[in-house]
């Protein structure tokens, strides 16, 4: 059996000093405080192997060592990480694809908790800015809402998204606005009730994209779109919204 | 460890523990109707594994061929093997058919027929006119009804402002005196700190425990957490012995491939390129109920008539039904055989083997969601406070054998009874009972324990000991000899446990205590099962046994009860009178 070589990003806010091998900080405000840093690991290779097994594997060597996950199918949006520089789901990620030794860090551009553990929350609360249910006014039937087999083609790749953000933390835009700027998986998501036909919250949802900010600050660089494990397409949804703003307006 | 008088405290009218489908939507309805709910719940709600049910939801809606509940109903007891409550089957086939136009109102993206209405398929023990002819009963969307429910469920918990706690780990129940329940002590991950939420109701949704096999469609969070809680509270543990194991996990790794795969018209293949399942199930073939089908491909196996270099797996084909209905119906199936498998199913069989999948037992409830435990006066007395749904519950619809897509529809019926009889308890008993420092002793020893510093045996290595006993010990096929002879081991590996030690005790997403936690759990939930089938001595649904291979309605038409203390046995009858329609009495179960 081979050996596989990580090189997985540390950071353990509240290691004891005495049995911890990290090194120190000398930022000023906090001097015990410790520093991030890199730490290579040697894990025996596997057939298939998934770079989740990998980390598992790490966990085995170090059970301080900490990150996400659960489904292990690519279901359950846990496992965004960083790998080689792009964002991915650890369960899905062949180790065969990706170059030794794999530099694994955190999801990019929010604060991390501990080694791979970020904070999501902001990245959480721009979806719920967007109102991400349906909103019907119309009387409910008694059976169900008829939707035609077209309509209902409308809502794939859309309705997939597993909330991983592996896209919004790819976003130049989402990083430098994560308060104002909604970020393309919250916008997907505001696209998949807009192109809903059963939904019929059109002009409110489109009222409040307005502004430069929350819908506008996409520019199109598409780094959403070459990571989304699910094959999701939000600049897509993003320009949708855009069209449909216009067509509204004239 | 904080000490308990400074231990923070939240109160709410209800705390639901679970933010899969049977806690999401109880939390709505009580959301809804203006309570004070918390839903707290280890992993982001949508992380839950609901997420993860492929298939779809059962209800008689008659869309793509004609049906009926009561059909549905029928189906159902007969794919218990008689041991479901039949009261609890009534209601649910009933109310299957307003929930899911709930839901669908809801806004889940179900699939479509051509006239615009909920597409249906077939899945596996379904007939119409009571064992007639197949049904088509299974609401889809695509193959990812789980994501499209979940979703939808938290999505609507947002617009009705329900309390979240996410990433807060429930450690235990707290009991007063009376065996009432208070609410529980829950672990904030990301601080590390003890929380206490007292709450005039409780709730367990904390889902399945397929973790305590080595092989499972279930993640790494299924831990069967919320059934040893409610053991530790002096709860005992309803028809544990009945596990299921789905007929087609990819074999070795353990995905699961939906049985809708076979509602669409695949079926499975032995080595000499025979559909086996003629000889086993000559009428409905390969949509025999999972026992069946589970059972009748490890028979194949042990034959020798297993596919591959070591003849340990068997085939199941969608190749024959085109690219178009694969990639359509099946996409997430496809995408699953693409990244794990690299094969794409619409070219090439895929290797399956049983994998342990779903807990047909849990804690009992009555078909209100309340919990039911013996006491004073008889084996169904209700805890005060204290409801259950879900996976982790046992109402029992599902009896010796759970029939596909019944689950997402148990979780999402029983979720919502929770939440309209927690109203009408709030409304009886709108103050909190008295909370006292005691009562929180006994979960505060538990998060001790794991405090102790020095040498021990490591965790996650008794949690792998843990997964590969319980296979080898309680799988498809058992008998007496093996599975005492587990209990002993388990006993053995019980004590190691409780001296096993961490080495990482930092506060910050200290993922390594909440595993230790869990295993704490693992060990309970594995108990139960093993001592509930080493007991049983009758073959019934998924319990199995090689010296006992009868169903005996005489000595074993009834359930079992697992209690924790002093590892005891106890039974109670099963319901068999249904609310309106007349009883279906036990006959022999053919496919
Ligand atoms: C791969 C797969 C496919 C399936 N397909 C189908 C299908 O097609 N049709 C069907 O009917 N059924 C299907 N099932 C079964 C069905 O999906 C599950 O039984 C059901 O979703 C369980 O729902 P639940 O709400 O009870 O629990 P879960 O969805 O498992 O939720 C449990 C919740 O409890 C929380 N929790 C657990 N422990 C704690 C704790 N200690 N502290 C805090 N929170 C905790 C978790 O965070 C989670 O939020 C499938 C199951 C699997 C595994
Ligand atoms: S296309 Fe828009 S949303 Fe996507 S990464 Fe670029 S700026 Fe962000
Ligand atoms: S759009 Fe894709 S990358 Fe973004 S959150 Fe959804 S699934 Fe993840
Ligand atoms: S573990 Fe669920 S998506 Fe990777």
């Amino acid at each position: 059996m081979t050996a596989i070589r990580l090189s997985v990003y540390r950071y353990q806010p509240d290691s004891e000093p005495s049995a911890s091998n990290a090194p120190k900080s000398d930022s000023e405000s906090d001097p015990r405080r410790p520093k991030p840093y890199m730490q290579t690991f040697e894990v025996q290779a596997q057939p298939g192997m998934m770079l989740r097994e990998a980390l598992l594997a790490i966990k085995e060597q170090d059970e301080t060592f900490a990150f996400r996950h659960s489904c292990g199918e690519g279901v359950c949006g846990s496992d965004g990480v960083n790998a080689n520089g792009t964002n991915c789901l650890a369960c899905i990620t062949p180790i065969a694809d990706l170059k030794q030794p794999i530099q694994v860090r955190p999801l990019p551009g929010r604060p991390v908790i501990r080694d791979l553990v970020v904070d999501m929350t902001q990245f959480y609360e721009q979806y719920r800015a967007v109102d991400p249910y349906l909103i019907r006014k119309d009387p409910l039937p008694e059976q169900e809402i008829r939707q035609s087999p077209a309509d209902r083609d409308k809502l794939d790749g859309l309705y997939e998204c597993i909330l991983c953000g592996c896209c919004s933390t790819a976003c130049p835009s989402f990083w430098w606005n994560p308060d104002k700027f909604h970020g393309p998986a919250a916008l997907l998501q505001s696209w998949r009730f807009l192109a809903d036909s059963r939904d019929q919250a059109t002009d409110e949802r489109l009222d409040a994209l307005e502004g430069p900010y929350k819908l506008f600050r996409c520019h199109s660089i598409m780094n959403c779109v070459e990571v989304c494990p699910k094959g999701l397409n939000p600049t897509q949804a993003i320009g949708r919204i855009k069209e449909l703003m216009l067509e509204q307006s004239v | 460890m904080a000490a308990v008088r400074s231990l923070p405290h939240r109160h709410f009218d209800a705390l639901i523990i679970g933010a899969g489908g049977a806690g999401l939507n109880a939390a709505l309805r009580l959301a809804d109707a203006d309570l004070r709910v918390a839903v707290v719940s280890k992993v982001f709600p949508t992380r839950s594994h609901t997420v993860a049910a492929q298939g779809g939801v059962n209800a008689a809606l008659a869309n793509a061929l004609p049906d009926d509940w009561h059909w549905h109903m029928f189906d159902t007891v007969k794919g218990s093997d008689y041991l479901g409550d039949q009261d609890a089957i009534e209601t649910m086939c009933r109310e299957a058919i307003p929930t899911v136009y709930e839901l669908e109102h809801a806004g889940v993206p179900f699939s479509r027929l051509d006239n615009g209405r909920i597409y249906q398929r077939a899945f596996g023990g379904q007939s119409q006119h009571f064992g007639g002819e197949q049904a088509a009963r299974t609401c889809a969307a695509a193959d990812r009804t789980g994501h499209a429910i979940l979703h939808t469920l938290y999505q609507q918990n947002l617009r009705a402002k329900t309390h979240f706690f996410d990433e807060y780990f429930a450690v235990d129940l707290i009991r007063d005196d009376e065996g009432a329940i208070l609410g529980a002590l829950v672990l904030d991950i990301e601080s590390g700190e003890p929380l206490v939420i007292a709450s005039k109701t409780t709730l367990l949704a904390t889902g399945g425990h397929g973790q305590v096999y080595r092989t499972t469609t279930n993640a790494f969070i299924n831990t069967g957490d919320g059934m040893a809680m409610a053991l530790r509270a002096g709860v005992p543990l309803q028809d544990m012995e009945f596990y299921q194991f789905h007929p087609t996990g990819v074999a070795g790794k353990g995905m699961l491939i939906t049985e809708g795969a076979r509602g669409e018209g695949g079926y499975l293949i032995n080595s000499d390129g025979e559909r086996f399942m003629e000889r086993y199930a000559p009428h409905a073939l390969d949509l025999a109920s999972r026992d069946v089908v589970s059972r009748s491909i490890v028979t194949e196996i042990r034959e020798g008539r297993g596919c591959g270099p070591n003849k340990d797996y068997l085939l199941l084909k969608v190749d024959h039904l085109g690219a178009d209905v694969v990639h359509q119906r099946l996409p997430g199936i496809t995408d699953i055989c693409r990244v794990f498998l690299g094969i794409d199913p619409a070219n090439e069989p895929i290797p399956v083997f049983p994998t342990a999948h779903y807990a047909m037992g849990g804690i009992p409830t009555d078909r209100y969601a309340r919990v039911v435990a013996p006491a004073r006066h008889g084996p169904e007395e209700v805890v005060p406070g204290l409801y259950a749904a879900g996976e982790c519950a046992c109402v029992s619809v599902h009896g010796a054998n759970r029939l596909g897509g019944n689950s997402l529809l148990d979780i999402l019926v029983f979720g919502r009874a929770a939440g309209t009889d927690i109203l009408s308890y709030v409304a009886e008993n709108p103050h909190h009972r008295p909370m006292r420092e005691a009562y929180l002793e006994p979960s505060l020893d538990r998060l001790s324990r794991w405090e102790r510093r020095g040498e021990g045996e490591r965790a996650a290595d008794l949690k792998a000991e843990l997964r590969r006993l319980m296979e080898e010990h309680c799988g498809v096929f058992r008998d007496q000899a093996t599975m005492a002879e587990g209990v002993e081991k388990l006993k053995g590996l019980r004590a190691r446990v409780e001296n096993a030690r961490l080495r990482d005790h930092s506060q910050t997403f200290n993922t390594a205590r909440i595993e230790a936690l869990e295993l704490d759990n693992l060990v309970d939930v594995g108990m139960a099962t093993l001592m509930s089938a080493l007991h049983r001595d009758e073959s019934r649904g998924a319990h199995s046994r090689v010296d006992h291979p009868e169903r005996d309605d005489e000595r074993w038409l009834k359930h079992s009860l697992y209690l924790r203390e002093g590892d005891r046995m106890d039974y109670k009858p099963v319901r068999t009178k249904p609310l309106t329609v007349d009883s279906f009495p036990p006959k022999p179960r053919v496919y």
